[in-house]
């Protein structure tokens, strides 16, 4: 019964970082924006939350400056590609780029310090007493914080007229100038949180899923994050049930391993990846759906005239 | 508040002047130094030829297109109107010529999106079909657009302006796809807003709509305002001498030759993709070589499923369903059937007609591949950038020439284009919808001869339309379409307007009635 609930744990925390990562990405495209950056924008925040609970003490500074980290270099890319109209696959791409090599030199000093990072919650007679109590109470206060993104941008898209402006910009960005939206400033805003998002996605796994930092540790879960929007159609639900199969799988994974299962470890490990991809594609087949949720105006620039 | 009732110094200062207004596109000036003055509850035409300048001069007005030069005032005050959010705060609205709706949101989600934070609140569905009844264009506040015809889109563009109360209201050919008793209550409508003082600029290349409503017109030829008059007071004929600076030619016609079945429809039973359609209920018809056959109706009544299963842009699952110059076409593609003998002009000509990213030439390309434009799978862009030219210049296409982009040229303009590409192609069946959409008296006559010559060069030719004049003009037999259903074709002159118009307005009425009654 505990392993049950310790797999369940797990779990959601392999996931959380696409979590974070996906839906901020979500907001991004569903203005229909594509910033291919999320691979550096990721490592970017988990380097500057690594550094800055490492000097500091303080892991919830680090994620702070995390995710300032991935909003900053969004912005970068938000002038390229809003301002100067600028190819967008390309500057994400290049952007992507940066945010690895920018992630490895700050952190050349930090590789093997050690740091406290953020605990699963204990909560005396909760966290620890039954499964319930476990299921509900002993996760990483980061998870909590990710789930909570997950409904804030549920209701965010689909409550708000802001919201609902964004989905119109995303679909049309012409149509909504024409009615008088202010397309550009809602992209900026668009990326910037979608920067401030993939920045927690790395904050997570620097200074509460590992805690540790070295080069390139998010391992392709920016990529990741991207496909798995388009497989889920642009829906947040699809979004976390993808992210924590993709979870779910990686756990397996590092059991098969530890277990010594005769299959080369390169495989195993390619796994995760492979299964989301595939698990998505096969729900995900609807024409109808795809063409309901994807943003019609995605990655394409759009100047006022 | 009456007309009566506003002091005459009020109504006599112009609400919105306009002096000066130039723009000039690459290659074409579309604007040039026009002055306009537009007096408070007015309703002013504004008359011109296809790509004579009308929809960027409103375009400039509401603040989407900045004019390279030329002033406005607004109550007297000079105003530079930057963005279409200063210009509805101000208080203009707008109705566009092509439709600025999101197709992926509701009804009532693309109202709220013109509307201020304020007023879209919960209320609004109720609002809007509150609005919908009273001016007569019966809308369904929950249902997704992109599922919709032109005139059922046309509608939610019309409903959004109505809401925001606007004090000068741009309407850019808003009747193109209305029917003929939609019109009159919209009129009723706009003549109700310009007693409560309500400024409205209508454009239309519909003359006895213009005479019918307005109380002034400015007439622009080539980016000028060459003139001005009282269309109440002028004779169509008159009117259409002043756009387009001669005599309206009369179409001709000859009595029909029909020949052999050339697309044979029979019991076409085809359920909708999307779950708002209309479903096809044993669909027949035989066309002839020869001959001209229009289908009547309200949009939103089948036309759509009906024209996508001609193109074969759906196939239908039984093969003898559609019989293309005697090849059983049922499971065909839209290439397939072309290359049999098929050109189709679609409904929308921006997307469906023709990709706007793209220049004419290649747009010329698309549909013409079997037609010497591409040897071993390569294309030969020389041939196509002079087809383009040929159809250019036959069907005096107003644009900078072939490498043009679709999306720059004006709706009618377009709209000839794409009719020039098809017919061009020296089809054996020619399927229209709307052919003449947007497209002004002269070019519309143009159309119609066309189709009329074409026939009698023995090709067999379908419209559909809902403006039934056209229809009763141009073809020699008749059927309507309600509901999925599609009446016996008859010959045109053994019936008459009223009694077709009274088969479409019965099914104009249940439109609603059926959309309740599928509501679970
Ligand atoms: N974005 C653009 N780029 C280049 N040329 C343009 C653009 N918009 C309009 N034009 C050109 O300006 C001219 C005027 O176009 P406009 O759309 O104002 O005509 P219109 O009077 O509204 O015609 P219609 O009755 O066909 O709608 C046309 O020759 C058109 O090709
Ligand atoms: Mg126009």
């Amino acid at each position: 019964m505990d392993t049950c609930a310790q797999l369940v744990i797990l779990t959601l925390a392999a996931g959380t970082p696409l979590v974070f990562a996906a839906l901020g990405e979500l907001v991004v495209e569903k203005a229909g924006v594509l910033n291919l950056g999320v691979e550096g924008m990721m490592l970017t925040g988990a380097v500057a939350s690594f550094i800055v609970t490492a000097d500091t003490h303080s892991p919830w500074l680090g994620v702070g400056a995390g995710a300032l980290a991935g909003a900053a270099l969004s912005l970068v890319f938000a002038v390229i590609a809003l301002t100067l109209l600028a190819n967008q696959v390309a500057t994400g791409l290049a952007l992507s780029l940066f945010g690895v090599g920018l992630s490895a030199f700050v952190g050349r000093g930090y590789i093997s310090v050690v740091i406290e990072g953020i605990k699963p919650l204990s909560i005396p007679g909760l966290s620890d007493a039954a499964i319930v109590g476990r299921l509900l109470f002993g996760h990483n206060p980061m998870v909590y914080l990710s789930l909570a993104l997950f409904v804030a941008v549920q209701w965010f898209l689909h409550r708000t007229r802001t919201g609902l402006v964004l989905r119109a910009v995303g679909e049309s960005p012409a149509s909504a100038h024409a009615i008088g939206h202010r397309v550009i400033a809602l992209r900026y805003a668009a990326v910037l949180f979608g920067g401030a998002c993939a920045g927690l996605g790395g904050a997570y796994m620097a200074v509460a899923y590992t805690p540790s930092w070295a080069e390139g540790m998010t391992a392709g879960r920016g990529w990741i994050a991207l496909a798995l929007l388009v497989f889920a159609t642009w829906k947040p639900w699809r979004v976390l049930a993808g992210a924590y199969l993709f979870g779910g799988v990686t756990l397996a994974q590092f059991q098969a391993q530890a277990a010594g299962v005769a299959i080369p470890s390169q495989l195993l490990a390619m796994l995760p990846y492979v299964a989301t991809i595939v698990v998505l594609a096969i729900i995900s087949r609807d024409a109808t759906t795809i063409r309901l949720n994807a943003p019609a105006s995605l990655g394409r620039p759009f100047h006022p005239e | 508040m009456s007309a009566a009732a506003i002091p005459p110094e009020v109504r006599m200062r112009p609400r919105l002047a306009l002096r000066g207004i130039t723009k000039a596109y690459p290659g074409v000036v579309a604007n040039d130094r026009i002055d306009l003055d537009v007096l408070p509850g007015e309703i002013h035409a504004v008359l011109g030829e296809n790509g004579a300048g009308k929809s960027t001069l409103m375009k400039i007005i509401y603040g989407v297109v900045k004019p390279d030069a030329g002033t406005m005032q607004w109550e007297g005050q000079a105003v530079r109107i930057a963005s279409p959010a200063q210009a509805r705060r101000l208080g203009l609205g707008m109705v566009f010529q092509h439709f600025s709706l999101f197709e992926t949101l509701t009804v009532a989600e693309n109202i709220a999106l013109a509307l201020d934070a304020a007023e879209a609140g919960s209320g609004l569905p109720a609002k809007i079909r509150d609005v919908s009844r009273r001016y007569g264009l019966t809308l369904d506040p929950a249902r997704l657009v992109h599922a919709m015809s032109v005139g059922e889109r046309q509608r939610v563009e019309i409903v959004r302006c109505l809401l925001q109360a606007p004090r000068v209201l741009i309407m850019d050919e808003p009747t193109s796809v209305l029917t003929p008793q939609a019109v009159l209550r919209l009129f009723d409508t706009l003549r109700r807003l310009a007693d409560e003082g309500c400024s409205i600029l209508y454009i239309s290349h519909k003359l006895d709509e213009i005479r019918a409503l307005c109380h002034r017109a400015t007439v622009l030829r080539a980016g000028r305002v060459t003139g001005e008059c009282d269309p109440r007071r002028e004779t169509a004929a008159a009117l259409a001498r002043m756009m387009i600076g001669a005599e309206l030619p009369h179409p001709r016609h000859r009595p029909p030759v029909a020949g052999a079945p050339a697309l044979v429809v029979d019991g076409l039973d085809l359920r909708p993709d999307d779950p708002f359609g209309t479903t096809l209920r044993s669909v027949s018809l035989t066309l002839r070589a020869g001959e001209i056959v229009g289908i009547a109706g309200v949009s939103g009544n089948g036309q759509r499923e009906l024209l996508a299963a001609l193109s074969g842009e759906r196939r239908v699952a039984r093969r003898n369903a559609v019989v293309l110059c005697g090849t059983a076409a049922g499971r065909l593609g839209a290439a397939q059937r072309r290359s049999l003998g098929l050109a189709f002009v679609p409904e929308e000509r921006l997307g469906r007609g023709a990709v706007p990213e793209m220049s004419l030439a290649d747009n010329a390309l698309l549909t013409a591949r079997h037609r010497g434009l591409v040897s071993h799978g390569l294309i030969r862009a020389d041939a196509a950038r002079s087809r383009a030219a040929e159809i250019i210049a036959s069907w005096n296409v107003k644009t900078a020439g072939p490498e043009a982009a679709a999306r720059s040229l004006s709706g009618g303009n377009l709209q000839k284009f794409i009719v020039g590409r098809e017919i061009l192609q020296g089809p054996r069946v020619l399927i229209a919808a709307q052919p003449t959409w947007g497209v002004d008296v002269g070019a519309s006559a143009q159309i119609r001869q066309a189709l009329i010559d074409l026939r009698d060069a023995g090709v067999a030719v379908l419209v559909v339309s809902e403006e039934l004049e056209e229809l009763i003009e141009t073809c020699d037999r008749l059927a309507v379409i309600a509901q999925g259903r599609l009446s016996p074709a008859r010959p045109v002159a053994e019936t008459n307007a009223e009694e077709i118009g009274l088969l479409m307005a019965g099914s104009a009425a249940t439109p609603e009635r059926t959309a309740a009654a599928r509501r679970p």
